[in-house]
């Protein structure tokens, strides 16, 4: 008997978009309905070139949207246009700098309060969870946003493998440290390596991904190959880039934007647009791709997956 | 007369300079809108919006400093008529904040004025920045010679605001960016040097003018 099982990659023929379709679409000329007479006359320069042959993506993305039937933003959008300080701080920096990262061969560390500790390659750390596409909305602390189609899987696949023991509260997460590839390690810009955490229910939330791709294609080095977390629920800071350590412990771990300023980023860093950065508003974002800046909502739209976890919580305390 | 030729020959090079960042964001502006395969290197890239303001605040506060450093090379060099190039550096500088003014309020805040007053008020960054702004505009409109005669020794004090508008400028920077400060301090020191160059050049011509009467040499 022949089992089959669908694979993220297997699409019926017809969900598959011609070429021609795909290749012309401008959604900007779409969207270009724009009043005043300065932007007519150019709207797709205002909201940003995500067109172009920069990459060709796999056709199934063409059509795919958000739950809240949002577009993706386009390949270059998300491989140009992003924060990873260890290349530099500006937006064009991790994809201008990061040519020289070598993501392979990759080893993973699961240390401290579990059953299974130990060092994979990534090849095991992946092991026999499913690798899946999911679109999520990104939204930075910096007041921008962007709809992602990330590839990964479940953390809680990972920490359920690791086993926990019952003092196990947090996850703390670390980048490799690599200055010779990394050129923002050598400055001293933020204190390396670069370290994030979770709570142990956040972890295991199945919004949380632990992710390998973007577009369905592997990680480019600039967006935090070979292995980055994503929970949408959170500012972006808080997706850690190139993991190559997971360490579960009984307290709170110190988060490199905390201990760069623990006034204006928490540990949480949930989306909240009732709990302005003391420097800006989290009121509104900017979409990537959008013209005009639309409203930022609470837990960036996932409430429903996750406000339990936060019940009971000041969440203009615990930011 | 070969002065004359190598501030015109200077005027010349500062208006080309001057203008390129402008040139760079239209012709970023122009390849992102209409051709065909976008231009990787001259483009505005995934938040134009930003990348306009980022640029034309930057170009602002350059500019500012260069104003600020022609007295210093005039005094240091000897070479007065450097000072012929002040007025059209400060004129660029004002070109360039009211760019990153009108950037912000239209393309950023697209003039919503609830959104735009909030953020005046409540955000020291931008409170600062939008002050230095205000504070050049009577400076720009009163850059003409017919004002400069009008107003007299009221004019040098008045354009002494210049001083004000390029420390707001730095500070807003230094304010607005998340980690790395290195540029806005770099930028800063450049005016405490400015700055503190004309505090010390004061006070030696204080006392070249009038020395005390204790230490006045005797006439015989």
């Amino acid at each position: 008997m022949i089992i089959r099982t669908r694979k993220p990659s297997d699409v019926p023929s017809s969900e598959i978009t011609p070429e021609h379709v795909y290749v012309n679409r401008r959604r900007f000329i779409r969207n270009a309905a724009v009043g005043a007479a300065a932007l007519a006359i150019a709207p797709r320069a205002l909201r940003g070139i995500t067109d172009g042959p920069a990459q060709e993506v796999p056709a199934r993305f063409a059509n795919m949207k958000s739950e809240l039937g949002e577009e993706l933003n386009p390949y270059r959008d998300v491989t140009t246009y992003n924060n990873f300080y260890e290349f530099g701080t500006q937006k064009e920096d991790p994809s201008r700098n990061a040519g020289d990262f070598q993501p392979a061969p990759w080893s993973i560390r699961v240390e401290g309060l579990v059953n299974n500790p130990g060092d994979y390659n990534l090849e095991d750390f992946i092991g026999p969870s499913n690798v899946e596409d999911r679109v999520y909305r990104m939204r930075c602390v910096e007041a921008w946003s962007i709809v992602v189609p990330w590839r990964g899987f479940p953390l809680a696949d990972v920490v359920k493998r690791a086993d926990p023991m019952g003092d196990a509260k947090y996850v703390e997460f670390k980048t490799v440290v690599r200055p010779s590839e990394m050129p923002g390690q050598r400055t001293r810009v933020l204190d390396w390596p670069y370290v994030e955490g979770l709570r142990l229910d956040e972890a295991m939330n199945p919004l949380t991904l632990m992710t390998t791709g973007v577009y369905g294609m592997d990680l480019p080095n600039q967006n935090g190959a070979p292995l980055r977390l994503i929970m949408p629920w959170k500012y972006g800071f808080k997706g850690i880039k190139s993991i190559v350590s997971m360490n579960f412990v009984e307290e709170m771990p110190r988060n490199t934007w905390w201990v760069q300023n623990r006034r204006e980023y928490g540990f949480f860093a949930n989306v909240n647009p009732q709990v302005d950065h003391p420097r800006w508003t989290q009121k509104r974002e900017r979409r990537l791709g959008e013209f005009r800046r639309r409203e930022t909502l609470m837990f960036n739209g996932y409430t429903d997956e996750v406000q339990s976890m936060y019940e009971g919580m000041d969440l203009t305390r615990w930011i | 007369m070969n002065e004359k030729r190598a501030i015109l020959g200077l005027k010349v090079v500062l208006w080309i300079c001057a203008l390129t960042p402008a040139a760079w964001l239209g012709a970023a502006f122009y390849f992102d809108a209409y051709a065909a395969n976008p231009v990787a290197k001259v483009s505005l890239g995934a938040n134009p919006i930003e990348k306009l303001t980022h640029v034309t605040g930057m170009t602002t506060l350059v500019l500012l400093l260069i104003t600020l450093s022609v007295t210093p090379v005039r005094r240091l060099t000897g070479w007065n008529r450097v000072i012929k190039l002040r007025r059209t550096l400060g004129l660029f500088a004002f070109f360039y904040a009211f760019l990153h003014f009108s950037i912000w309020s239209g393309l950023d805040q697209t003039f919503v004025w609830a959104w735009m007053i909030e953020d005046v008020i409540e955000r020291p960054y931008i409170t600062v920045g939008f002050a230095g702004f205000i504070i050049l505009i009577p400076l720009a409109i009163t850059s003409t010679t017919g004002w400069i005669r009008q107003l007299g020794t009221r004019w040098t004090v008045l354009h002494r605001g210049v001083y004000l508008t390029a420390t707001l400028g730095v500070i807003h920077f230094y304010w607005l960016v998340k980690a790395d400060v290195r540029l806005p301090l770099f930028l800063g020191a450049c005016l405490v040097l400015l700055l503190s160059w004309r505090v010390v050049f004061s006070i030696r011509k204080r006392r070249r003018v009038s020395p005390r009467k204790d230490t006045a040499p005797a006439t015989p």
